[in-house]
């Protein structure tokens, strides 16, 4: 019988370091949470019983290397990727691995209101190439919420403001840069008003000079109280931006904590050497990005615009 | 020809050089367009040297048969049309079939395309109209040819369909999800519309495909291009007039279908900006 193949389900316990943020109103219920994730691509073991707790307003940065499974873990907490075992809760919402059977119905809608609760920002943007700017941004507003035309119009240029592009409203996702595409996309989940974001390596498929335009807007959100989840090489994001980041190793917490703490005061080894040789391999961490050092590129001027 | 102070392409030399090679490339582009509607010319004249040389062209015999051969072409274009239209009708519900998870539907679906790719059409033509009576089942020739073709192509084109479906990336569709859209949502909204842009080539190539093809039907007595052609030209030992006559409107009738099928690729290209700008 499957249910006896079925993992119990855990109890979830907050470690030492899941500590909420500083910023934290104390009491505070959590708006995510994962509970003991494993995942297994074939008898590849992917995930070993990860968990994570995220507070109203906080932002969490995964760190690890390529391969290490931190975008399967973000992956599977809205569900692109079907845990084999654990739990999601998020913004009341509770759905359980289902590795070996498929979902019934009611289940299947609580997977879709996990998904409208936690908005996605992919690596490779994904916006919806037969779509204006604008058609990309009212989509799932107008045949996923049932908005009005108008409310949607209205709720998407007030998100295209947001990321600096109320300009491309009518353009198409290929007359973009990539920098811009990905600020579309961000305008995208924004205007489905989700209770935690989800950035999957937003700016690894960008030109370095695009990377800063769109960790702008991301520390922009962060600053301004959004519920954030980041997979990121970006040291600089980490240190600045996050309230906590999680460092995963072979499927793994290795180590979790504030950034003063995990990025520049490593305590366990797998860290260090992570970083160690991030910073050999990779530009110098930088200080936080200028503002001024990191202009809005001119579309007229990119390669490709 | 002003070059900026302290470029190093300030030479005259290389500048003349440049030129020359521009007038050279025009010279040769022109020559070779040349030489290539030369050989049309000199194949067309060689060929209605060879029909003037071998048979006496009775201009009073075509002129006489013509309106009765051209009587055809709207047949044609209807056969084509509605089999066209068929045939689309069933490579979408095959592609579904043949995407389905349903071991059942898939099933159907891959039958129809292997049965039907795997036998002649003329042979499946000829089924309808011989073998089905045997059956009880009678059609006329026109639905006969029609429901052959239409079901031919329908199998052809469930495998374009199924590609087309296939090629909308995978991150297409989970950005959809991720936006809380379901199934039906994000076929409807985010795959097909994609899919069609990518088989509308391929919806165009077969339908040029189909005027030719539609030309079978003359086997059960439809009377449509080719019929009449062979009609008009086999009781008077004549056919070399009629068929070339018919070839001719054939051939008129592809080209004609193959710009406008070009001219539509292009407007829709151009209409959603995607990939082909520059």
């Amino acid at each position: 019988m499957t249910s006896e193949l079925r993992a119990p389900t855990p109890a979830h316990v907050i470690s030492p370091e899941e500590v909420p943020g500083k910023l934290v109103a104390p009491g505070a219920e959590p708006v995510v949470r994962a509970t003991a994730i494993e995942k297994f691509f074939a008898d590849n073991h992917v995930l070993r019983g990860c968990s994570m707790t995220v507070y109203p307003g906080e932002t969490i940065t995964i760190l690890g290397r390529s391969g290490s499974g931190k975008s399967t873990f973000l992956r599977c907490l809205n569900f692109l990727e079907e845990p084999s075992a654990g739990r999601v809760d998020i913004d009341g919402v509770a759905v359980e691995a289902s590795p070996l059977e498929k979902r019934d119905r009611a289940a299947a809608e609580r997977v879709r209101q996990i998904r409208l609760r936690a908005g996605m920002v992919f690596q490779e943007f994904n916006l919806f190439p037969h779509l204006s700017v604008l058609g990309n941004l009212i989509a799932a507003p107008l045949h996923v919420k049932g908005m009005s035309r108008a409310e949607a119009v209205e709720l998407a240029e007030a998100n295209l403001v947001r990321v600096g592009l109320a300009e491309k409203r009518d353009e198409y996702p290929n007359r973009l840069s990539g920098g811009q595409r990905q600020r579309v996309a961000i305008a995208r989940v924004l205007t489905m008003e989700p209770k935690v974001l989800l950035f999957d390596e937003p700016t690894s498929a960008l030109d370095p000079s695009l990377v800063g335009e769109v960790l702008k807007v991301m520390e922009d959100l962060a600053h301004e109280g959004r519920t954030m989840i980041v997979v990121t090489h970006e040291m600089a994001f980490a240190r600045e931006a996050a309230d906590r980041v999680y460092f995963m190793e072979a499927g793994h917490w290795v180590e979790v904590g504030p950034p003063e703490r995990v990025v520049d005061d490593p305590r366990e080894a797998q860290t260090r050497a992570f970083l160690a040789r991030f910073l050999s391999e990779r530009r110098p961490v930088p200080t936080r990005p200028d503002e001024d050092a990191t202009p809005m590129i001119d579309p007229s001027l990119h390669p490709h615009g | 020809m002003s070059v900026p102070a302290g470029s190093t392409m300030a030479d005259p030399g290389t500048e003349a050089l440049g030129a020359l090679i521009q007038r050279v490339d025009q010279r040769r582009n022109t020559s070779w367009r040349i030489k290539f509607l030369a050989m049309w010319l000199a194949i067309v004249i060689g060929l209605v040297a060879f029909v003037a040389l071998t048979v006496k062209l009775d201009a009073d015999f075509i002129n006489g048969w013509a309106p009765f051969i051209l009587a055809g072409v709207p047949v044609t274009l209807f056969i084509a049309a509605v089999s066209i239209t068929l045939a689309i009708v069933l490579a979408a519900i095959g592609a579904l079939g043949r995407l389905s998870g349903n071991p059942f539907f898939n099933g159907i679906a891959s039958f129809y395309v292997s049965f039907f790719r795997g036998t002649p059409l003329l042979l499946q033509i000829l089924f309808l109209f011989l073998a089905l009576p045997q059956a009880g089942i009678v059609l006329d020739p026109l639905p006969t040819a029609i429901i052959a073709l239409g079901f031919n192509y329908g199998a052809y084109m469930t495998e374009i369909f199924r590609a087309g479906i296939e090629a909308v990336p995978h991150g297409q569709v989970e950005a959809a999800q991720s936006l809380g859209m379901n199934g039906r949502t994000t076929f409807q909204r985010i795959v097909l519309p994609q899919a069609f842009r990518i088989v509308t080539p391929a919806i165009g190539n077969d339908f040029v495909a189909m005027l030719k093809d539609s030309s079978l039907a003359y086997v059960v007595g439809v009377q449509e291009l080719l019929w009449r052609a062979q009609a008009a030209g086999r009781p008077t030992f004549q056919s070399m007039q009629t068929m070339l006559v018919a070839a001719l409107v054939y051939w008129i009738m592809t080209i004609l279908f193959s710009f406008i099928q070009n001219r539509l690729e292009r407007r829709m290209a151009s209409g959603d900006r995607a990939t082909r700008r520059r």
